[in-house]
């Protein structure tokens, strides 16, 4: 406990820019479409080491910048970023003792859980046109989650 | 003292209720904003603020990509400058030959439709804008462009964008400083267009493939051959008549299927896009973009307008009844009294 008293709001928001700049970084069609969310990725680590620095209002907010990025439909992704980011700051205190291997497979879970509340609501407010693509990101997502936790850790200075 | 703050220290970090409590008023938030969103548009302002805030990070995205294109071009070799130069003046001279023909032409076709003067040119100016972001998404969800001219330069929503080969599509939102332009091939894109070879208009819509565009609602004995340049027909509002979008790349029949399907290439560059051109246009040319005002469809000359309808006694009264068994078709049809009268000797 003692030493997450100084990670700052200001590493932690820099880490979040970086990470939705790779987020909307323009990339040739085959390279987007294994792209993993990184800006989730990111929030979800916050999320799970420091629950109390950003909390669920940083994945509301994360989730607003995409929105307005994307073009979506204003509170698509701040919805489904709020709700795993809300269960990761729930049970931080266990995702936090797993191994990386099994944190791993819990970010596949929490990944997927991201992309079926965007697929729900993209259906309810009628962008009916889909392909299985729109899927491997979570994938690649879990694949990079041990190496982004170290990189975020080192970032940070916690290790 | 010491139990105390052990205890209030464990208390401090297990935020089950007030976790639970923040989820419940963002999510609130969030579907909120949805729904405002999708009805009314009442968020427009909203996103024309957030549009200019985001600004400063889409020019750091596209930051990489715009130093590598300046990079290449500054780095580019006299020899192969000379050689685009050389190219470059051919293709100039060859363009104004086309122009002095084409204003021949221009006049000739004034002229022959019985038009005091030539009519002015539709596009009454362009602007050039460059792309800094392309969200071409894989799903083939989402065909959008962000360009670098907004509110400020005189952008509008729904502007034809174009570049130098054909349609490419229109704004959809327009912020400050930037705009998002949705491309012909966004599913959620259609433009009204003319089969140029036969006159049959049709409508393209995007499909989320950058190079395909389909036809719809076009029966089966539709003359749609592959190779037919598609130019907009200039319903809609948006686009102006007679600008090429696409050529038909191919014609399935089935016959299990009475519903044919074509596919058409679009003509602009869609893929490999750093600079387009937005189009105002004049309001009074024929071809421009018919606009709808109170559920009529108006173009701008008031000669070409739909005229009113006149008065029930100055239209031509058929002197017989409509329903005559046992005549020729001829008869069938309404002929004013003054033709009849001219045929009697």
């Amino acid at each position: 406990m003692i030493d997450r008293v100084k990670d700052s709001f200001g590493v932690m928001l820099m880490t979040v820019l970086v990470a939705l700049t790779l987020s909307v970084l323009p990339l040739p069609l085959w390279l987007g479409a294994v792209r993993p969310a990184f800006l989730v990725l990111t929030v979800m680590y916050w999320s799970i080491s420091v629950p109390r620095l950003g909390g669920i209002g940083l994945g509301f907010f994360s989730g607003l910048a995409l929105d307005v990025f994307r073009g979506a439909v204003l509170g698509q992704n701040a919805l489904a970023l709020s709700a795993i980011t809300y269960v990761a700051v729930r049970e931080h205190q266990k995702i936090r003792l797993k191994p990386a291997f099994q944190q791993a497979l819990i970010m596949l879970g929490a990944l997927v859980a991201y992309e079926f509340i965007l697929f729900a609501i993209d259906g309810w407010t009628g962008h009916p046109v889909t392909t299985p693509l729109r899927w491997i990101h979570t994938l690649t997502g879990a694949i990079i989650w041990p190496l982004a936790t170290a990189v975020l850790d080192r970032v940070r200075g916690a290790r | 003292m010491a139990a105390y703050s052990a205890g209030n220290y464990r208390t401090a970090p297990s935020r089950g209720p007030a976790a639970g409590f923040g989820f419940t008023v963002y999510a609130l938030l969030a579907i909120v904003l949805m729904v405002l969103d999708r009805r009314g548009g009442w968020l427009t302002h909203v996103r024309y603020y957030l549009s200019a805030a985001a600004y400063p990070l889409q020019l750091v995205v596209s930051s990489p990509a715009q130093a590598w294109n300046w990079s290449q071009e500054s780095l580019t070799a006299r020899e192969s400058l000379q050689a685009q130069n050389a190219a470059l003046r051919q293709r100039d001279r060859e363009l104004s030959l086309q122009v002095m023909r084409f204003a021949a032409l221009q006049r000739e076709n004034a002229d022959l439709r019985g038009l005091r003067a030539a009519l002015p040119a539709v596009a009454d100016h362009w602007m050039a804008a460059e792309v800094i972001s392309t969200d071409m998404d894989p799903t083939g969800l989402r065909q959008r462009l962000v360009i670098n001219r907004g509110a400020h330069n005189g952008v509008f929503r729904g502007q034809a964008v174009m570049d130098s080969y054909g349609v490419l599509g229109q704004t959809t939102r327009v912020g400050p400083w930037s705009s998002e332009v949705i491309l012909i091939t966004d599913p959620e894109h259609a433009i009204p267009v003319a089969n140029e070879r036969t006159g049959v208009h049709t409508i393209a819509s995007g499909t989320g493939d950058p190079d395909s565009l389909t036809l719809r609602y076009l029966p089966g004995n539709a003359d749609v051959k592959t190779g037919d340049l598609l130019i907009t027909s200039g319903l809609g509002g948006v686009f102006p008549e007679g600008y090429p979008v696409a050529r038909v790349a191919a014609v399935r029949r089935d016959a299990t299927d009475p519903l044919p399907q074509f596919r058409a290439t679009p003509l602009a560059h869609l893929t490999a896009l750093h600079e387009v051109m937005l189009v105002w246009f004049q309001e009074t040319n024929p071809a421009a973009p018919s606009q709808l005002q109170n559920g009529v469809a108006k173009t701008g000359n008031p000669a070409l307008q739909r005229q009113p309808v006149p008065p029930l006694e100055l239209l031509p009264v058929p002197d017989e009844p409509k329903l005559v068994p046992l005549l020729p078709p001829g008869a069938l049809t309404p002929t004013p009294a003054h033709a009849k009268a001219a045929h009697a000797p």
